[in-house]
């Protein structure tokens, strides 16, 4: 895959630019298994293999199950690994995802998100990465292909720091980012290099002088000794998370956080929501402010941990606010992220009033539309401080 | 091959004090195994016996590095440890400099015939170096014996109870090293822990030999099998006398029976002593075991006509 730069800009789609970062980030093992919409990651990282523009050992293995088994291994061994998926995938590598964080293993997943089965349907939404957020990963989320780009290179540097040591989910939209072209900045190979540095495990499998036994089984004596200290490890990592992208921002110029506000500061209404979504909601922004309402926008950045006090307290004087999600909980209650972020506003001394809409499923369009609906809905909540529907399906 | 004095010599890589049962197969079988390696080996295990058995935290039984991730992905576990091992050798970045480490995946019959056989298959198609070594104990022993794709005809257990209507597991088993010898993998055998000197034969040079090699390994089971502890050796060898269990291996596509007994034994006496057949020795059930003797001795006949022949 040659990629054409002027300026250090390219016009890549999600996939090219998430197999690009690979390229540059060159990891030493990738157990892969093909799935829609994620496989141009996989097909474009082994030409990058086949044309020796990495040193990484591709496996390609039967299932997904095996691709984060083999992480596993790998990993175990001291190896810098990385891997792509989607939906089903995902789905498939559930039992794994939980041993690679419990065994306290940096790899680094990038997951194109798309719906679940059933229906089957390859389209975007967040089922899949939703479904595995009490998997013990930190999970990144990205609106644009810049993002996707940029928050995979930071992701090798947050799982492998040494008070972290927890493997990280880089997601992005099935189709609407991941095979939209984006122009984009891309870093040098060096500057890539140099961000991530080199990997030496501490304990490996292959260091036969001193042998290790991994994964042994843990009665009551310890078990819960050692999912107290994996909790603590994530719940911390959101410090690495910022001091990570302070450094990016250093060398590169380009600011992250723990989230994204939009015309956010002075907003009364706002609508919390993940991923490309975003960008449709920022035009709905814009339209009404030009109309004189006070309309912002909340993007959570990352998600795992979640980081509910920085979101509390962000959002903390708004009057209404809606949390779109692109899953459902199938709980009767709303979204996931309605669900915790309402929770986490539960301690501000003049709670908002929050909604859950669920939008988008199975890759059904969101449009400015749909945003501007919502926000003349959280007009009349504000005004009047009375919900009529706390929680409803929009774009249907 | 090492003499019994010479691997007597060499250091436990499994040491004493684990937590497998009285009379269990599996402990001289993976010692042996480890043994014939004669250098550096890592080792995963699945879920079951052997890893709960050796591991329970903070203490291990194993002196080599060694990994447990889950029950159906042994070999996907050794692919990823195989591949880094490879990656970081070329990248110079072996700790403790450029040694050749063998790699070996051990697996309960459940955890090799039935729900990790996808994982195995992916494995030994991709060609990874490595053994793969089935502890073949007839069932799910290590939650309470229920019934495996290698589980013997009529045996009773948990799953398949020898009922009043049903007397107990009603298939043969599956064929599991042709299964694995049908991915033209360099190497692949069946051996017994009761006789040592081929099966370290065979581990040894399942470990020289390059890319995937597999043995399963007839495992007696005291628990599960309703036998007696200090029995166990013999029931391993009658296993082979009848015919049950054949001592064979395939290299390089060629099929060779290790050990040919000199007078084929009736199957009647490897099943008569053990519990899980009990019911097979009633009057009633004669046709069932006249059933199972018949299904042995066409599967060894199966077998002899392909003695040395390339399959």
């Amino acid at each position: 895959m040659a990629i054409t730069m002027t300026k250090g800009q390219a016009g890549l789609t999600g996939n090219s630019a998430i197999a690009y970062a690979m390229k540059q980030i060159n990891p030493d093992v990738c157990p892969a298994y093909p799935i829609t919409p994620s496989t141009a990651v996989i097909e474009e990282f082994a030409s990058y293999v086949a044309d020796g523009a990495v040193t990484t050992e591709l496996i390609t293995v039967e299932s997904e199950h095996s691709a984060m088994s083999a992480c596993i291994g790998a990993a175990a061994a001291g190896a810098r690994v990385m891997t792509a998926t989607s939906s089903q995938g995902l789905a498939l590598m559930w039992e794994m995802l939980y041993i690679a964080s419990g065994m306290r293993l940096p790899i680094i997943l990038t997951d194109v998100n798309r719906a679940l089965s059933a229906p089957i349907n390859i389209h975007c939404d967040h089922s899949d990465s939703m479904g595995a957020r009490d998997s013990g990963w930190i999970q990144l989320y990205s609106e644009t292909v810049q993002e996707a780009y940029d928050n995979l290179i930071q992701a090798v540097r947050i799982a492998e720091d040494e008070t972290v040591q927890l493997p990280v989910m880089v997601c992005l939209d099935g189709f609407i980012t991941s095979h939209a072209i984006e122009n984009i900045t891309l870093l040098s190979d060096e500057e890539v290099q140099g961000f991530v540095g080199e990997y030496n495990a501490k304990t490996t499998l292959l260091d036969i002088d001193h042998p290790v036994t991994m994964g042994a089984m843990s009665l009551p004596e310890n078990y819960i000794d050692f999912k107290f200290q994996q909790s603590e490890a994530i719940a911390r990592s959101k410090d690495t998370v910022l001091k990570v992208a302070e450094d990016f921002e250093k060398r590169f110029g380009r600011k992250y956080g723990l989230f994204e506000g939009y015309r956010l500061e002075d907003a009364e209404i706002a609508i919390v929501i993940l991923n490309s979504a975003a960008g449709t909601t920022k035009v709905a922004v814009d339209e009404l402010r030009k109309k004189g309402l006070k309309a912002g926008l909340l993007r959570p950045r990352l998600f795992r941990p979640f980081p509910f006090k920085e979101l509390a307290e962000a959002l903390k004087d708004k009057k209404a606010i809606a949390v779109l999600d692109r899953a459902d909980s199938m709980n009767g209650f709303g979204g996931p992220v309605f669900n915790e972020l309402r929770s986490a506003l539960y301690d501000v001394p003049k709670r908002p009033k929050v909604v859950s809409r669920i939008y988008g499923l199975g890759g059904r369009d969101y449009k400015v539309k749909d945003a501007i609906a919502v926000f003349e809905e959280l007009k009349t909540i504000a005004e009047t401080g009375m919900v009529d529907t706390l929680q409803k399906y929009i774009t249907i | 091959m090492a003499t019994l004095k010479e691997l007597s010599k060499q250091n436990e890589l499994l040491t004493g004090g684990h937590r497998l049962c009285s009379g269990c197969g599996i402990p001289p079988i993976v010692r042996l195994v480890l043994r014939a390696a004669g250098g550096p080996g890592g080792a995963t295990t699945a879920t079951g016996c052997l890893e709960v058995g050796t591991t329970i935290y903070p203490y291990t039984a194993w002196r080599i590095p060694w990994i447990h991730s889950a029950f159906e992905n042994a070999a996907a576990t050794i692919s990823g440890i195989e591949t880094a091992y490879r990656a970081l050798k070329k990248k110079g970045k072996l700790p403790g400099g450029d040694r050749d480490i063998k790699f070996i995946a051990f697996g309960g019959d459940g955890g090799t015939y039935d729900i990790g056989l996808q994982a195995l298959s992916g494995a030994l198609e991709r060609g990874h170096n490595f053994l793969y070594l089935c502890y073949d104990n007839g069932a799910y022993m290590n939650t309470g014996i229920q019934r495996s794709s290698a589980t013997p005809f009529f045996s009773n257990t948990t799953t398949s109870p020898a009922g009043e209507a049903i007397p107990g597991k009603q298939e043969w088993r599956k064929d599991l090293t042709r299964i694995v010898a049908a991915h033209k993998i360099p190497y692949a055998a069946q051996a017994s822990p009761h006789n040592w000197a081929d099966l370290s034969r065979k581990a040894e040079k399942a470990l020289r030999i390059q890319g995937p090699t597999f043995m399963n390994v007839m495992s007696p089971c005291p628990l599960g099998w309703y036998t007696k502890p200090e029995d166990s050796i013999k029931w391993a060898k009658l296993s082979v006398d009848t015919c049950y269990w054949p001592l064979y291996e395939i290299e390089d596509g060629i099929l060779k029976i290790t050990y040919k007994p000199k007078e084929k034994k009736p199957l009647e006496e490897w099943l008569k002593p053990q519990g899980r057949f009990k019911h097979l020795l009633k009057p009633e059930n004669r046709n069932l075991l006249d059933k199972f003797q018949a299904r042995v001795d066409l599967e060894w006949q199966r077998l002899l006509d392909l003695d040395g022949k390339r399959i």
